[in-house]
């Protein structure tokens, strides 16, 4: 009775019997759920109003984790984990030894050494919430007394016992229903890591899985911090994708700063102008693919020329897909280009968007001439290029202009800015002053 | 009331020290450290003793002018010692013991923290509120 609504629950627990003594993986993967189902049910406690605020609450889906991290330790529920054994599982979690010194003070309530299952589901909640970024209270909260947790017990066993009618008939589609339960109150990205985790349970080699995409132990606690650098590779892997979307809706609803989660390495080094954001990663994509067709075949004879030409073309290539865009900004990037292709081409989506800001303004004059020559692709090229090199020099002075006038504001400012450290400094020392005479003289 | 309360471990470190006015620390650290001399030569004579909460007690180590010393041994030779503030109204004997006990409980408590190694600075925070309401209030 009890193995069979472990396996409804959670896929990962199929593996009990092949790997009982290996619950290092297990809990990496039933992490995953964990991760979702906690996302789930702190969303759920954020927006209903049944449970309050409480994040010392623990819901049933976290209960129920616990109680079978709690079985792969101790097969018998009623038994205790010794301290060992909790310290070897706690200290995966990566959190420095003090706070989990801490976390067992809190919830070792009888301190006898050993965690009963109320004790375990307190240490666990705590780490979570730990990860998670609460920091931890200074006495365990009411809702983690093992008293309370006692009472609390009960009603998840009688979930279990109605899964387990269940499960004789339909295994997978009650997994289904079982998640897509949870996941109906929860934000709806959730929803896809369920419909992504059930491909992954169906699939048969679970095992790889887990051997795959949690190479390490320690990662079952680790994927709590991964944030969208996961998210980015979602077309890999489901379950790190799984994993990040659980961990950022979790970041999302707890809202706190956390352990600082590895920040993906962004594409975009632009700032957010919103507009231009679309433009450049689409410019990017056709540039790349352009200049790469275009660099070879024409001469290097007149390195304006060619690389004009190639912008003109480039430019109206991207101006058909992005019609709908102010052109301004297509010029923008046109002779962002301009300026790029005479740079090296590897460095051209950088640079290009780094320049997108500083040649913004002179957009409008460019447009214009560039309306000119893109109206004309048919025509001879070397027109509108002649125009375009005399443009393009007017373009590069008027950038010239504007970033000097940048350049004189901001020394400005920073001269503004360095006055008011230094009479800041004053009053610091002003006080520190005050503060010695203030203290005590001490007699020997 | 204490004013300072130590924990040494067997080897003679120190695990924990807590004193109440904070300005003479190191005199109650020497103090703390003198009187480790009494405690050791206590211990040595009683010889093979008997495991009893009276051996553990040892009573009053020294009196000086100022305070009292308390000593308090367990079985794993770590000892506790407790300063006493002499113009405090005479602490009976039986309250000495129950404050070592009750240091002697939250000892252990915190020996059952696997994540606790023994030998290890003492930081947990209930032995702190524990050995707080201990010491004397300051104004």
């Amino acid at each position: 009775m009890s193995v069979a609504p472990y396996e409804v629950r959670h896929p990962t627990h199929q593996q009990d019997g092949s790997s009982s003594g290996n619950y290092g993986a297990k809990p990496a993967l039933a992490c995953s759920t964990l991760n979702r189902s906690l996302s789930a049910e702190r969303e759920q406690q954020d927006s209903s109003a049944h449970y309050s605020d409480d994040p010392w609450r623990i819901t049933e889906e976290q209960r129920d984790y616990y109680v079978n991290q709690f079985r792969s330790l101790q097969p018998d529920l009623n038994s205790f984990i010794s301290g060992s054994m909790a310290k070897n599982f706690f200290t995966k979690s990566k959190l420095p030894i003090p706070e989990l010194s801490h976390i067992w003070e809190l919830s070792d309530v009888d301190c006898d050494g050993a965690l009963t299952l109320p004790e375990f589901c307190a240490a666990f909640h705590l780490v979570v919430a730990r990860k998670n970024g609460y920091q931890l209270p200074e006495t365990l909260p009411e809702t983690l007394l093992p008293e309370y947790l006692q009472a609390a017990s009960l009603k998840p066993m009688r979930d279990c016992a109605l899964f387990d009618s269940y499960s004789e008939s339909l295994p997978g589609g009650q997994q289904t229903r079982d998640f897509s339960r949870t996941e109906k109150k929860s934000a709806e990205e959730v929803p896809d890591n369920s419909a992504l985790l059930q491909d992954g349970k169906k699939d048969d080699k679970q095992a790889l899985k887990v051997s795959t995409a949690l190479k390490t132990i320690p990662k079952e606690f680790q994927h709590l911090t991964v944030k969208t650098a996961a998210q980015e590779s979602n077309a890999l892997k489901a379950r790190p994708r799984s994993r990040s979307y659980s961990s950022t809706s979790i970041e999302d609803a707890m809202k706190k700063g956390e352990e600082p989660p590895t920040p993906p390495p962004r594409p975009q080094k632009s700032h957010s102008r919103a507009s231009s954001l679309d433009l450049n990663k689409i410019f990017q994509q056709n540039t790349q693919a352009v200049r790469s067709g275009w660099l070879p075949p024409p001469p290097p004879a007149l390195p304006p020329r060619p690389s004009v030409s190639q912008t003109e073309q480039p430019s109206e290539v991207e101006l058909h897909p992005q019609m709908n865009r102010p052109p301004s900004q297509a010029e923008e990037n046109s002779s962002a280009k301009k300026e790029v292709v005479l740079s090296q081409p590897p460095s051209k989506p950088t640079r290009r968007k780094l320049r997108t800001e500083t040649q913004g303004l002179e957009t409008p004059e460019l447009s214009p001439t560039i309306n000119v020559t893109s109206s004309l692709p048919a025509v001879k090229p070397h027109l509108p290029v002649q125009k375009q090199s005399s443009k393009q020099k007017r373009a590069i002075q008027t950038a010239i202009r504007k970033n000097k006038e940048t350049n004189a504001v901001l020394a400005r400012l920073n001269s503004e800015l360095q006055q008011q450290l230094k009479e800041v400094h004053k009053e610091r020392i002003a006080l520190e002053t005050q503060l010695e005479q203030l203290r005590p003289v001490t007699v020997l | 009331m204490a004013v300072c309360i130590a924990v040494i471990a067997k080897e003679n470190y120190p695990l924990y020290i807590r004193s109440v006015p904070t300005e003479n620390e190191l005199k109650f650290h020497y103090t703390v450290h003198t009187s480790l001399d009494v405690v050791d030569e206590k211990i040595s004579a009683m010889g093979k003793a008997l495991v009893d909460q009276r051996e553990l007690y040892l009573g009053l180590l020294y009196p000086t002018e100022d305070y009292k010393v308390y000593g308090y041994v367990t079985n794993s030779k770590v000892k506790f010692v407790m300063v006493v503030d002499s113009s405090n109204t005479a602490l009976r004997d039986n309250e000495i013991r129950s404050m070592f006990r009750k240091l002697h409980n939250s000892y252990t408590d915190i020996m059952c923290n696997p994540f606790y190694n023994p030998g290890d600075r003492i930081h947990s925070r209930a032995f702190d509120n524990m050995v707080n309401s201990m010491m004397m209030q300051v104004c």
